[in-house]
């Protein structure tokens, strides 16, 4: 005998078309103007944030920097949809969920100026530190989100990785252990097509990422990732549902400018594609649908860059007031050991100098 | 009130009061409910505490490293379970990019009091990948304290001080000494401190430096040759009590190291290093190391060839003594 015991289906989603026209059947209709326009805000400031920070690092005043560039509907449409007991776990590209949830961008600043400082994050951002090695935070996430279950209060943890996490180990683990422990965790893929230089066709044979949720058990979807609305609605549906599990959400996106400042894209993909993607941005679909809504036009554009330029010059100044101290390098344990206490002093005096 | 009890039966003692006194405290790996841990460490928490504190997991040392992490940094006190030392290599991002740099990469405003308990060593005729001794990969990780009592009594005291820590804990349970003997331990809490060795024979000729599962043979073969050795057991492997060690060797003039993960690069390497730099004109005689060798754990049939067993230890001293 054999039968069949088991199908399943991954569906796409897009609310907000290529032209700025969107679709009236799955728009939310509880985005509010105000909402809208603070999400062009964001959208805006991530790209503004990324220009300076690549300025920044070829004048060497930052270290290398990873962009968001083209990807900002996919990080601003998520953390729209979270609310302020929800909590965040980025890996090392959502730099402007920092700012939506109320850490100062000169602060955050200081870590791509190298200095941990920058992550001194206060807790009521409900978010945690950028963490380097791919996928590894997912682990965290499902942790988070089990102590989230334990308070029984509805929050959830959003969480993002890359196309090339989702080859990794912690990847797999994390999805296995989010169905088995039923906890509130919405991951999403951020596929932006590239793993540094990897196309998403060499990381894996599968269809779509988002079918390695069916695996784990989890609900899956797949969505226009330059779709800020489309992107908010599949995360605010996820939390909405929460009771049902854990979502992965593979928002389809791509990496505008390079994985990092270290990197030439044009070793391994075509302008062609470049511009064909330029086409597609995620900020110009957006301005434009709000044009058509009559929430926009070119003079408030101007004034939003500006101002933008305002405070990340303003940033800029602070941050580069900031003095390292080189002793809070020791700060490692919750108490000093006296063997590192001895070599700590050995470094640099026993404490009258710096 | 006392109570006579061997290393599991004291670390399970210790983890009720810590489950009890503390609601933050969850346990988690691999058969640590139901069936109360291949070594019967966690017996009857789940029962007692339910299973959303005592969580039987999917098979997945990363995932228990890593959900622990996220565990510790909403405020719970995790304590997960690796079923043998040797499975936690598969953990080793876990352990080494997160869990001892989360202090230092947010400046302390994130920090993680969570305790990773592993039965470790050798000794017990056991599979492959069942012996590892991995003090040294976390002692070199920078930012881990790794702890290895030798008796019930500092296995108990050990796991309530470290409960008490908002650091992350290698706790080392050296397997071989499970259930070697019983002796007498209060009933109540108490605490053995962190980063302090016990001094377990006073003496003045020779220093002896051990830790976990060679301390029983050590002290027999100190018993049997009548030497007038003093016995550090370090407990604590960090921070080390260099202190202690010190203070001894300058006293005594001769040292011997001994431990059961291999010679090279070992914990004895970095406590000679430490000899020398601070205490090398007390020396009357070269410092003498006695460890396996610097080969992988075998099979279990060269076992008793592999590990530091009474002879090795003995034929060590005979060298130090006659130097």
């Amino acid at each position: 005998m054999i039968e069949k015991i088991f199908q399943t289906e991954i569906m796409y989603q897009q609310v907000l078309d290529e032209n700025g026209n969107i679709d009236e059947k799955l728009y939310p209709h509880d985005l509010s103007d105000d909402k809208l326009l603070k999400m062009y805000y964001y959208m805006t400031l991530s790209r503004a944030f990324d220009n300076k920070l690549i300025s920044l690092q070829r004048q060497g005043r930052a270290v290398t920097y990873a962009p968001a560039m083209g990807e900002e509907a996919v990080q601003v449409g998520a953390a729209s949809a979270l609310r302020d007991k929800d909590y965040f776990v980025p890996n090392y590209r959502q730099h402007v969920i920092y700012f939506m949830r109320g850490l100062p961008i000169e602060k955050y600043m200081l870590s791509w100026r190298g200095f941990e400082e920058g992550l001194e994050i206060p807790p009521e951002v409900h978010g945690f530190p950028v963490v380097v090695p791919v996928g590894s935070q997912i682990p965290h996430a499902v942790g988070v989100a089990y102590a989230l279950k334990l308070r029984n209060d509805g929050q959830v943890v959003l969480t993002f990785v890359g196309d090339g996490a989702t080859s990794e180990g912690d990847f797999y683990e994390g999805m296995n252990f989010a169905g088995v422990l039923k906890v509130p965790l919405i991951t999403i893929i951020e596929n932006n097509q590239y793993a540094i230089s990897t196309p998403r066709s060499k990381q894996t044979a599968a269809k779509t990422l988002a079918q390695k949720a069916v695996a784990a058990g989890i609900r899956a979807i797949q969505v226009d990732g330059n779709d800020v609305i489309g992107v908010y609605k599949a995360v605010k549906d996820a939390i909405d549902t929460i009771g049902e599990g854990p979502m992965l959400i593979e928002a389809i996106t791509y990496r505008m400018a390079f994985h990092t400042t270290s990197d030439n894209p044009a070793l391994y993909r075509t302008k062609e594609e470049e511009k064909e993607w330029k086409r597609r941005d995620p900020i110009d679909r957006m301005r434009k649908f709000l044009e058509k809504k009559g929430l926009w036009d070119s003079e408030k554009e101007k004034e939003l860059w500006e101002k933008h330029q305002e405070a990340l010059n303003k940033a800029v100044e602070t941050a580069d007031k900031f003095v390292p101290d080189p002793k809070s390098m020791f700060n490692v344990f919750s108490f000093l050991p006296e063997t590192l206490k001895e070599e700590m002093e050995e470094y640099f005096g026993d404490g009258n100098e710096g | 009130m006392g109570m006579k009890a061997n290393m599991v039966e004291a670390l399970n003692n210790a983890l009720n009061i810590i489950m009890d006194r503390d609601e933050r405290a969850v346990i988690l790996g691999e058969d640590v409910g139901t069936e109360g841990g291949v070594f019967r460490v966690t017996t009857g928490l789940k029962q007692k505490y339910g299973e959303h504190r005592v969580i039987d997991t999917p098979l997945a040392e990363s995932t228990i490293i890593g959900m622990s992490i996220g565990l510790a940094l909403m405020g719970l006190h995790p304590f997960p379970e690796i079923q043998f030392a040797g499975f936690s290599y598969v953990s080793f991002n876990q352990l080494v990019s997160h869990a001892a740099r989360y202090r230092s990469r947010s400046r302390s405003s994130f920090f993680l009091p969570m305790v990773v308990r592993m039965p470790s060593g050798g000794g017990v005729k056991a599979l492959e990948i069942h012996s590892e001794n991995p003090e040294t990969y976390y002692a070199y990780s920078q930012g881990l304290i790794i702890l290895e009592p030798s008796t019930p009594y500092d296995a108990k005291g050990l796991l309530i001080s470290a409960s008490r820590l908002n650091d992350p804990v290698i706790f080392l349970e050296p397997l071989k000494l499970y259930r070697l003997f019983r002796e007498e331990i209060p009933e109540e809490p108490y605490e053995v401190p962190i980063g302090r060795a016990n001094i377990l024979r006073k003496g003045n000729e020779v220093t002896i430096v051990t830790y976990g599962p060679t301390v029983p043979d050590v002290l027999k073969v100190v018993d049997k040759k009548k030497v007038d050795a003093e016995v550090i057991d370090l407990r604590s492997i960090v921070p080390l009590d260099e202190k202690t060690i010190l203070d001894s060797v300058k006293k005594t003039g001769r040292v011997m190291i001994v431990h059961q993960a291999p010679l090279s690069f070992g914990v004895g390497a970095e406590i000679a290093a430490r000899i020398s730099e601070k205490a090398i004109y007390s020396l009357e005689a070269p410092i003498v190391r006695i460890a396996s060798p610097s080969i992988p754990y075998p099979f279990p049939g060269y076992e008793d060839y592999y590990i530091p067993d009474e002879r090795r230890i003995e034929k060590g001293l005979d060298k130090l003594m006659s130097a």
